[in-house]
C-alpha cells in the first residue's frame, strides 16, 4: 500500500469559513457600517433637546405620579374591556380569513404557482401596513369606533398568521399524506386527517402569539379613533392630564403582563 | 366468536370534554363580543359604500414633484430611524440578553434583567414614542429612542432563550480545558448563538422599518408625519402614494432580510 | 385468456430523459400469495411498486387491474381504484398525533362520506372491524385509543398493516416494510404479512432487500437489476449465480 504524503510546502491552516462565506460576511459588516454612519451624519437631531432630556423625563414622571385612580371606573374600565374585545375578535376574524389562504399559499398543498403567489402577495401586503395605519384607513371608511378597530387588527394579522401557518403546512411530513393518498382518500379528508393533525400545534402557537401581540396593538388604535383605551389615552394626552396618562399606562402594562402569562401557560399545555 | 370480541371494548373516540367546552366557549364569546361592540351587518354595508367613495378619492395616486420630494425625505428618515434603532438596540441587547440567561448569570441578575425586558416589551412603540417626544422633543430622535426600547425588549428576550437552549456540553468541554470566562464565552457560547443572533437582528431591522413608518404619527419623525397630515387634510391621493412607497419598502426589506438570514444559517 | 389480478405491460419510467429507472417491465401477478421483489438500491424496485398505485406516474406502459389501465386514470376513478389497493410503508406513515384506531379507520377514507370521517361518526360495522384488525395484527385492545407516536416501530408497522387491510383490498403493496425494524421484529412483521395474505386471500407484493426474508416468506421471487427483471420464479430456484447477477459481485454472499 502506498503511503500518501501531503506536499511539505503546503501550510495547513484552519479557516472557519469558506471564501464565499467570508466575502458575504465582510460585505454585510461593511454595508452595516456604512448605513449606520450615513444615518448618523444625515439625520436631523437637535442637540439641545438631547441635553434637556433627563430634566424633561424627570418632570414627566413627576407629573404622572400619583396616578389619578379616580379616573379608572369612569373611563378606563369600559375602554379596557372594549380593547380586549377588539383584540380577540380581530384575531378570530383574521384566523377565519387567513386559514384558507394559507392552504392556497402552501406549495405542497396547492400546486398552482399563480395561486401560491396570489396568497403570498396578500399576506405580504397585509403585513406591510401597520395596524395603526390600517386604523386610519378604516376610520375614514367606517367611521370612528370598535368596528374600525376590529377590522384593523384583522387585516394586519392576516399576513402574520398566513405566513407562519403556511410555512407550518409546507413543513408537514409527506409520508402520512402519501399513505392517505394511496388509500384513495378524497382531498378534503387528506386535509383534515393528514395535514391538520400535523399542523395543529403550530396553529395554536401562532394564534396565541398573534393574540398576545394584538392586545398590545389594540391599546393604541384609539389614538386615531378606532376604539378601545387609546381613545381615553388620546384625550388625556391632549388635555395634558399626565396623572391620567400614568394610570392608563399602568393599566395597559398590567393587562399585557396578564395576557402574556395566560398565553405562555396555554402554550406550555398544548405544545 | 373469538375470545377478544367477547371483552367489552373501549369507546373508539372518547369525547375530549375540556376541548369541546373550550370550542363552545369561544363561539359564545364571539357572539357576545360582536353584539356588545355593536358590530352589525348594517353598519358594515354602509361602510362599504363609504369605502367605494374613499377608494375613488385615492386613485390615481398623487405624483406631483413637490409631494414626491416630501415623501422621499420622509421615507429616507424612516430608514435612518430604523437603521440606527436596530444598530444600537441590538448592541444593547447583547449584554442584556446574556444577563437574562439563567444558565449564565446568577439568579438575582437574570431575574432583574428579565423584569427589565418585560417592562420594555409591554409598551407599544407608539406609546413609548409619545413619552420620548415629551422628553426629547419632536423629531427623529424620539422615534429612534422609542424603537431602541422596543428592539431591546424583543431581541434580548429571544436572545436569552437562545442562550438558555444552548448545548451545555460544549461549554463544559471548553471549561474543562481551563479557559477563563471570556474564552468560554467566545469559543463555546458565541459560535452556537451567533447565527441565531444575526437572524434575530435582521428580523428586528425588518420590524423596525415597519414601526418607523408609524412613529411619525405621534411626532417621532419619518414618513408617519406627512402621512398623517395628508390624511387629516383628506388628501387621500397623497395617502395612497405614501402607502405604495411603504409597502414597496417593506416588501423589499423582507426579500433582502430573507436572503441575509439564509446566508447566515 | 389472462386471469391474472394485475398485469403490467412494457412499463417504463424515466425521471430524467435518457436515464430510465424502469426499462420495459412486463409482469403478471396472481390473485394470491406473497411475491417478493429483490434487488440492489436504486434499481427501481420502489419505483415499480409506486407506479402500480400511481404514487409515481409511469412514463409509458400499461398497468391493468380490475379491468382498467391504472396508468390512464385520474380523479375519482383513480381514487376508486386506489382504495382497492392497500399499501404498507417503510416509515409506517401513520398520522402520529391521531390515535391507533383512527389511523386504522383512515383506511376507510376512500369509502365513507367525508362528513362522517370528519365528525368521526364511522359506521359501527367499520369500528368493530377496526378493533378486530387491531387484534389480528397482534396488538392489545388497549392500544386502540393511544396516540400513534406512543408506539414502537414494530407496533406502528402493525397499525400500518391493519390500515391497509381495513381497505378490504384486492392487492397489498409493501414498500420495504421491514427496513426500519430490527431483525427479530422484521421476521414477526413478515410472518404477519404472510399469515394475513394466506388467511384472507389477499395477494401481497413486497419490496425487500433482505434476501433471506424474501426466500423464507415469498412464494415467488422477482429479481431486478438495472431497471430490468432478471429472475422470476420460486425461492428454491434462486441460486448463487442469480444473486451475483442481481447484486453484481460476491462480497455480500
Amino acid at each position: 500500500m502506498k503511503e500518501t504524503q501531503a506536499p511539505p510546502d503546503q501550510a495547513r491552516r484552519w479557516q472557519r469559513f469558506s471564501p464565499a462565506e467570508r466575502i458575504a460576511r465582510s460585505m454585510l459588516a461593511i454595508v452595516t457600517a456604512v448605513a449606520v454612519v450615513w444615518s448618523i451624519k444625515t439625520i436631523d437631531i437637535i442637540p439641545e433637546f438631547l441635553y434637556d432630556a433627563p430634566e424633561q423625563t424627570a418632570d414627566l414622571f413627576k407629573r404622572m405620579w400619583p396616578f389619578d385612580w379616580g379616573f379608572y371606573p369612569k373611563a378606563v374600565h369600559d375602554a379596557l374591556i372594549e380593547t380586549f374585545h377588539i383584540a380577540t375578535l380581530g384575531t378570530m376574524l383574521a384566523i377565519v380569513l387567513a386559514l384558507p389562504l394559507s392552504f392556497l399559499a402552501a406549495r405542497n398543498f396547492t400546486k398552482s404557482p399563480v395561486l401560491n403567489f396570489l396568497a403570498q402577495f396578500i399576506f405580504v401586503s397585509s403585513r406591510s401596513v401597520n395596524s395603526l395605519i390600517w386604523a386610519l384607513l378604516f376610520v375614514a371608511i367606517f367611521g370612528p369606533g370598535a368596528l374600525s378597530g376590529v377590522l384593523s387588527i384583522a387585516f394586519r394579522s392576516i399576513g402574520f398568521i398566513g405566513k407562519l401557518f403556511g410555512e407550518a403546512l409546507e413543513e408537514a411530513q409527506r409520508g402520512p399524506i402519501e399513505a392517505l393518498t394511496a388509500a384513495g382518500a378524497p382531498r378534503s379528508m387528506i386535509l383534515a386527517k393528514g395535514y391538520w393533525p400535523q399542523v395543529e400545534p403550530a396553529f395554536w402557537s401562532v394564534a396565541l402569539l398573534r393574540w398576545d401581540i394584538n392586545i398590545r396593538e389594540s391599546a393604541v388604535l384609539g389614538l386615531v379613533g378606532a376604539g378601545g383605551i387609546g381613545v381615553a389615552l388620546d384625550s388625556a394626552l391632549n388635555n395634558l392630564y399626565w396623572d391620567q396618562v400614568g394610570l392608563i399606562l399602568a393599566v395597559i402594562f398590567l393587562v399585557v403582563i396578564a395576557t402574556e402569562i395566560v398565553t405562555s401557560t396555554i402554550r406550555k399545555r398544548i405544545i | 366468536m373469538s375470545l377478544a370480541a367477547s371483552r367489552p371494548r373501549p369507546p373508539a373516540f372518547p369525547v375530549n370534554w375540556p376541548a369541546r367546552l373550550a370550542w363552545i366557549g369561544l363561539a359564545l364569546y364571539a357572539l357576545y363580543a360582536t353584539s356588545i361592540l355593536n358590530l352589525t351587518w348594517a353598519r358594515f354595508v354602509v361602510g362599504l359604500d363609504n369605502g367605494a367613495k374613499f377608494l375613488d378619492r385615492m386613485f390615481p395616486p398623487n405624483m406631483q414633484a413637490d409631494k414626491l420630494e416630501l415623501i422621499g425625505s420622509g421615507m429616507l428618515e424612516s430608514i435612518q430611524i430604523a437603521v440606527l434603532a436596530t444598530f444600537f438596540g441590538v448592541l444593547l441587547s447583547l449584554p442584556l440578553g446574556l444577563m437574562a440567561a439563567r444558565n449564565l448569570a446568577p439568579g438575582w441578575l437574570s431575574w432583574s434583567a428579565r423584569g427589565l425586558i418585560a417592562v420594555l416589551r409591554s409598551f407599544h412603540p407608539v406609546i413609548v414614542s409619545i413619552l420620548f417626544v415629551k422628553a426629547v422633543g419632536f423629531g427623529a430622535l424620539a422615534g429612534i429612542l422609542a424603537l431602541i426600547v422596543s428592539s431591546m425588549g424583543f431581541v434580548s428576550k429571544l436572545f436569552a432563550e437562545v442562550v438558555e437552549e444552548m448545548n451545555a456540553k460544549q461549554v463544559e468541554a471548553v471549561r474543562a480545558t481551563g479557559a477563563n470566562f471570556w474564552n468560554v464565552l467566545i469559543f463555546a457560547v458565541m459560535p452556537q448563538v451567533m447565527a441565531r443572533f444575526v437572524g434575530l437582528s435582521v428580523y428586528q431591522l425588518d420590524s423596525n422599518l415597519r414601526n418607523s413608518t408609524m412613529v411619525g404619527i405621534v411626532g417621532g419623525g419619518g414618513i408617519g408625519a406627512p402621512l398623517f397630515t395628508a390624511y387629516q387634510r383628506f388628501d387621500y391621493d397623497v395617502v395612497l402614494t405614501i402607502l405604495i412607497c411603504i409597502i414597496a419598502l417593506i416588501m423589499l426589506a423582507e426579500v433582502v432580510s430573507g436572503r441575509i438570514r439564509r446566508i447566515f444559517q | 385468456m389472462n386471469s391474472a389480478l394485475l398485469t403490467i405491460r412494457n412499463l417504463r419510467k424515466e425521471y430524467r430523459l435518457g436515464q430510465p429507472v424502469l426499462k420495459d417491465i412486463s409482469l403478471d401477478i396472481d390473485a394470491k400469495g406473497v411475491t417478493a421483489i429483490i434487488g440492489p438500491s436504486g434499481t427501481g424496485k420502489s419505483t415499480l411498486i409506486r407506479c402500480i398505485n400511481r404514487l409515481v406516474d409511469p412514463t409509458s406502459g400499461e398497468i391493468l387491474f380490475a379491468g382498467q389501465d391504472l396508468a390512464k386514470l385520474s380523479g375519482a376513478p383513480l381514487r376508486a381504484a386506489r382504495r382497492r389497493i392497500g399499501m404498507v410503508f417503510q416509515e409506517y406513515n401513520l398520522v402520529e398525533r391521531l390515535s391507533v384506531i383512527e389511523n386504522v379507520l383512515s383506511g376507510r377514507l376512500g369509502y365513507v362520506p367525508a362528513w362522517r370521517a370528519f365528525l368521526r361518526r364511522f359506521p359501527q360495522a367499520d369500528i368493530a372491524r377496526a378493533f378486530d384488525l387491531i387484534d389480528a395484527v397482534g396488538l392489545n385492545q388497549d392500544f386502540a385509543t393511544r396516540r400513534a407516536d406512543a408506539l414502537s416501530g414494530g407496533q406502528r408497522q402493525r397499525v400500518g398493516i391493519a390500515r391497509a387491510i381495513m381497505q378490504d383490498p384486492a392487492l397489498v403493496l409493501a414498500d420495504e416494510p421491514t427496513s426500519s425494524l430490527d431483525p427479530k421484529t422484521s421476521v414477526e412483521i413478515m410472518e404477519l404479512l404472510a399469515e394475513l395474505s394466506d388467511k384472507r386471500g389477499v395477494p401481497i407484493i413486497v419490496n425487500i432487500h433482505n434476501v433471506g426474508l424474501a426466500k423464507r416468506f415469498a412464494g415467488r421471487i422477482i429479481g431486478m437489476t438495472g431497471g430490468e427483471v432478471v429472475y422470476d420464479g420460486p425461492p428454491d430456484g434462486l441460486r448463487d449465480d442469480h444473486l451475483k447477477h442481481i447484486y453484481g459481485g460476491e462480497d455480500f454472499l
